[in-house]
């Protein structure tokens, strides 16, 4: 049931098009005053440069496991954070971990911009019969509850890493594609973009000159919202068999098979859906530290 | 008014019938061949051929389509794979499940989020706001499944309190003990929304300018209270019709997390098996039902707030 | 002295131009008569005002002479010849016809650098960017704005008066015969807009420019236009030498505009009513004469046909010719001939 239904019902950031690069920068300097923003910031930029430094920290071999040594709980010499169901380090697993998962949340996201963005900006200027068809394309995407709309795209499809990707991707598309609409809309009809046309030049270039620069600011806020999401339906469809497979590490297949492990070691089984927990809460926060940056009377 | 409702459902038709085509065409786009798992791997070529036509998997696609979207109106969703019960049963056997799940996630989601909304709404600016708003992020960013499994090892390992999956043979009181830890879950989304929703919307009508005048005038706590609810109403009651629609549609992981025998249940089985008239019509009946909620909540938006423009 | 080569041939000419909107609201179609039938001539050089209240159609003539919108019926001509549709003649001619807007803010885009707007222009018509450069950093010095100072600046950075003189520039870049002025200084405080209209005089003299100055402040169109365009309605109601009209207007809602100005002369007191009746929407217009319901001198034929563009009197070149579209004015009423009075 997560979805894009949280990013599109919380009070839509003010589409605040063509606005002067002096706007952004005082965005981002209030941003950057704002203590519970920053702290996100921070836990996000660790958890990334962990994960991508995987091969070097991790201490042990993530395949490598051992019976002998399973469920080892948390604190034991040599293991920091214990044994996974299979013996083989927690810490490792969930660096080596860190890495699928949040490429499985992050890259959707950059995909679904850039098509989504296109489509958008080409439907909201040329408007018309494009407009209509791309729109109700859209309508018809979003007629499905965004988990299941994944999940069946993801079940059809089959497991692995790539059809997730393509199942989540498919699921982003539509609002972004909305969002960006509506924003080249507003921008086509200013005077500068008028006037550029006066001059003669071809669409392409006036949308590359003065559409694109002036929407791509509320379409990024709008799809970095979407991030915390995204994960969280990644880990969701590993969780499930979709996705990731063993003995591949990633959190949300983690958590899937350590379930059994509740009983015995029930902080260790919890482990990788805290991280994913974490790292969700602080791309919201961090999105609402922004929405309120962009805000000003 | 009769012409606006007529507008928005036959605005639905073509959505619902597109919908439906992408159901079809979604697990027709899957590799492998379904029959694998029915048949044995020395399958004769006379045997995969009456197969196929029993399946009806040998006709031409769009006839395929057609022919499943007259078997669908009839009520008829084809034969599951795994089971070889009828689809229509499997579903129907799974959907009461679901939706007594929903409904209790929806009480309770709803209540906690007005309630926190509110609270929030009215102290906006002040500590309580904002642990409140706290509370509602987090609600927003916890996984799902994740957080299944940690109300299961609190209550269900440490204290021993709720059972940690399944249904629950017995009668009602059985039924509603199992249901407890997968529709406070379930309800977890839902209330931050709402809280988040409600916040907003009642402090930006508090800090409207004519609310500052009512309260000049010597309006009562209560008036203004009811003067806010009657105002607040109408967007708070669309996001949380479209939000039970998502609890309905969208309750797979939950339901795998607690074994719990809904629809959801029932798409995961679908998927492991490769079960494609399961899936097919599983995900129909759950698409279907979303777009009908929606429409419902459409329809009924103008009567709740009057201000709405009849487009 | 602001002639150029072809004396004999108007720089622009429009030829019944009509354009009507259609327009979606409450489920319903309904059609906007923007501009209907409206020509006129503009020779070399010279300006050509154009007044009217809100809803008259000034700026969608504007924008069918540029060609940013398409005209249902009707012709654009430059220095005689027709301008076409295909791809390469619009853009040709997009070059020599240019505009500047009212709102000097939403015409710049706020991303770019005063000099990247101007550049723009002439970068898509195949000036090199060392070349369009230079271009834009002298016409920011002939539009007073030193370019060491101002062309690296963005939009948001300058004032209201600055903003117009950088669309001016921009306007310019594109080395263009004729320029329309839409409300181009109507939101600038009176004594900006003095520089700026100064400043356009100039420029008009220097580069043999033609201008098209649209306005609803009927001094500053007296004082920058050659001829005069009145219209009401989406129609022309008079057009002629600006000091024709201004002197002694014909048409009844000319007389009354004039009227409704305010004066500092006693001697142009006046006791006439000022206009009467409901503003009009260009929606469902009057049948007849569209000024009908609310000239004090109508008459039965007015509600019936709608006049035509006449000359009281007098021939010549077209565009020197006084002319209004009034049954009544052409059928030799009182005030035909006299100054605007009761």
């Amino acid at each position: 049931m997560t979805g894009i239904d949280a990013a599109s019902l919380t009070p839509p950031p003010p589409v605040v098009v063509a606005a002067s690069p002096g706007y952004w920068t005082g965005v981002g300097r209030r941003l950057s005053r704002d203590p519970v923003s920053m702290l996100c910031l921070a836990v996000l930029v660790a958890i990334v440069v962990a994960a991508i430094l995987a091969p070097w920290l991790a201490p042990a071999d993530p395949s490598i496991g051992s019976v002998v040594r399973r469920l080892k709980p948390i604190g034991t010499p040599g293991y920091p954070l214990g044994t996974d169901e299979l013996g083989r380090d927690m810490l490792t697993r969930l660096l080596w971990g860190g890495r699928l998962s949040l490429l499985m949340g992050i890259a959707p996201v950059a995909m679904a911009l850039l098509v989504g963005g296109t489509l958008g900006t080409i439907a909201g200027y040329v408007g018309g019969k494009t407009n209509a068809v791309i729109m109700r394309a859209t309508d018809v995407v979003f007629a499905f509850p965004s988990i299941l709309l994944a999940v069946a795209i993801a079940g059809a499809l089959g497991p692995g890493v790539a059809n997730t990707l393509l199942a989540l991707t498919i699921v982003l598309i539509p609002p972004i594609v909305r969002v960006s609409e509506s924003a080249t809309t507003q921008v086509r009809d200013l005077d500068f973009v008028e006037a550029a046309r006066a001059t003669g030049a071809g669409a392409i270039t006036v949308v590359r000159v003065h559409v694109l620069g002036n929407v791509m600011g509320p379409v990024l806020v709008y799809a970095s919202s979407l991030l915390s999401v995204s994960i969280i339906l990644a880990a969701g469809l590993s969780f499930i068999g979709l996705g990731a497979r063993p003995p591949t590490p990633e959190w949300g297949l983690m958590l899937a098979t350590l379930r059994n492990a509740i009983w015995s070691q029930p902080l260790l089984a919890a482990l990788p859906g805290g991280l994913i927990f974490v790292v969700s809460l602080a791309f919201n926060l961090l999105s609402d530290g922004l929405r309120s940056a962009m805000e000003v009377e | 008014m009769y012409g606006y409702v007529a507008k928005r459902i036959l605005h639905a038709i073509p959505i619902a019938l597109a919908v439906s085509l992408v159901c079809f065409l979604l697990v027709h786009m899957a590799p492998g061949d379904p029959l694998t798992l029915v048949l044995p791997a020395d399958a004769t070529q006379a045997m995969i051929d009456t197969t196929k036509a029993k399946y009806g998997l040998d006709l031409p696609l769009p006839l395929q389509y057609l022919l499943w979207l007259w078997g669908v109106v009839g009520g008829d969703f084809g034969t599951s794979i795994s089971t070889g019960r009828p689809v229509a049963t499997e579903i129907l056997g799974a959907i009461g499940y679901s939706l007594s799940l929903a409904a209790l996630a929806a009480v309770i989601g709803f209540a906690l989020g007005i309630t926190l909304g509110a609270i929030a709404g009215y102290t906006a600016g002040t500590l309580l706001d904002r642990m409140v708003s706290a509370i509602a992020v987090s609600g927003v960013s916890v996984p799902q499944y994740w957080l299944g499994i940690v109300l299961v090892v609190i209550f269900s390992v440490d204290l021993g309190w709720l059972p940690a999956m399944g249904a629950g043979e017995g009668g009602v009181l059985a039924r509603l003990h199992h249901m407890i830890l997968p529709a406070v879950t379930l309800a977890a989304m839902p209330a931050g929304i709402v809280t988040r929703s409600v916040r907003a919307l009642v402090a930006e009508i508090l800090a409207r300018d004519f609310v500052t005048a009512l309260r000049a005038k010597g309006l009562g706590r209560r008036a203004i209270l009811l003067h806010v609810a009657r105002n607040v109403a109408p967007t708070a009651l669309a996001v949380m019709g479209v939000q039970l629609g998502y609890l309905m549609a969208g309750s797979i992981l939950v339901e795998t997390v607690f074994s719990w025998p809904g629809t959801g249940l029932l798409l995961n089985t679908a998927i492991l098996q490769r079960d494609i008239p399961l899936l097919q019509g599983t995900i129909l009946v759950l698409a279907l039902f979303f777009v009908g909620l929606n429409l419902v909540v459409d329809i009924l938006q103008p009567l709740v707030d009057p201000r709405m423009k009849r487009t | 002295m602001s002639e150029i080569a072809h004396p004999a041939e108007p720089a622009l000419e429009v030829v019944g131009l009509h354009k009507t909107f259609h327009l979606r609201s409450g489920g319903r179609t309904r059609a906007v008569q923007a501009v209907t039938d409206v020509s006129f001539r503009v020779g070399a050089g010279r300006t050509l005002g154009i007044v009217g209240e809100s809803g008259c159609g000034k700026s969608t003539t504007a924008r069918l002479v540029m060609g940013l919108i398409e005209a249902d019926l009707g012709d654009v001509r430059l220095a005689g010849r027709e301008v076409g549709r295909s791809a390469a003649e619009m853009k040709a001619f997009r070059r020599r016809v240019q505009m500047v807007f009212q709102d000097s803010a939403a015409s710049l885009n706020p991303r770019l650098t005063i000099e990247a707007s101007i550049m723009f222009g002439p970068v898509v018509h195949g000036l090199s960017r060392a070349e369009a450069k230079t271009r834009a950093h002298r016409l920011l010095d002939r539009v007073g704005l030193d370019p060491a100072r101002f062309a690296g600046r963005h939009p948001h950075e300058l004032s209201g008066g600055q903003r117009q003189r950088v669309n001016i520039a921009r306007a310019l870049a594109m080395e263009p015969e004729i320029v329309i002025l839409d409300e181009s200084v109507s939101a600038l405080d009176k004594s900006i807009e003095a520089q700026v209209l100064g400043l356009l005089s100039d420029l008009q003299a220097e580069m043999g420019l033609t201008y098209l100055f649209i306005s609803h402040d009927l001094n500053v169109v007296r004082w920058i236009s050659d001829e005069v365009m009145v219209m009401y309605l989406g129609r022309v109601a008079e057009i002629g030498p600006a000091e024709a009209i201004f002197e002694a207007p014909a048409h009844p809602y000319t007389r009354a505009l004039l009227a409704s100005m305010p004066s500092l002369d006693p001697e142009a007191r006046t006791l006439a009513a000022p206009i009467t009746g409901d503003p009009p929407s260009p929606i469902d217009p009057p049948s007849g004469c569209r000024f009908h319901p609310r000239c004090a001198h109508a008459a039965a034929i007015c509600a019936a046909t709608a006049p035509e563009l006449n000359a009281p009197s007098g021939d010549g070149r077209l565009e020197d010719l006084h002319r209004v579209a009034c049954h009544m004015a052409a059928a030799g009423a009182s005030w035909a001939g006299e100054g605007a009075g009761p």
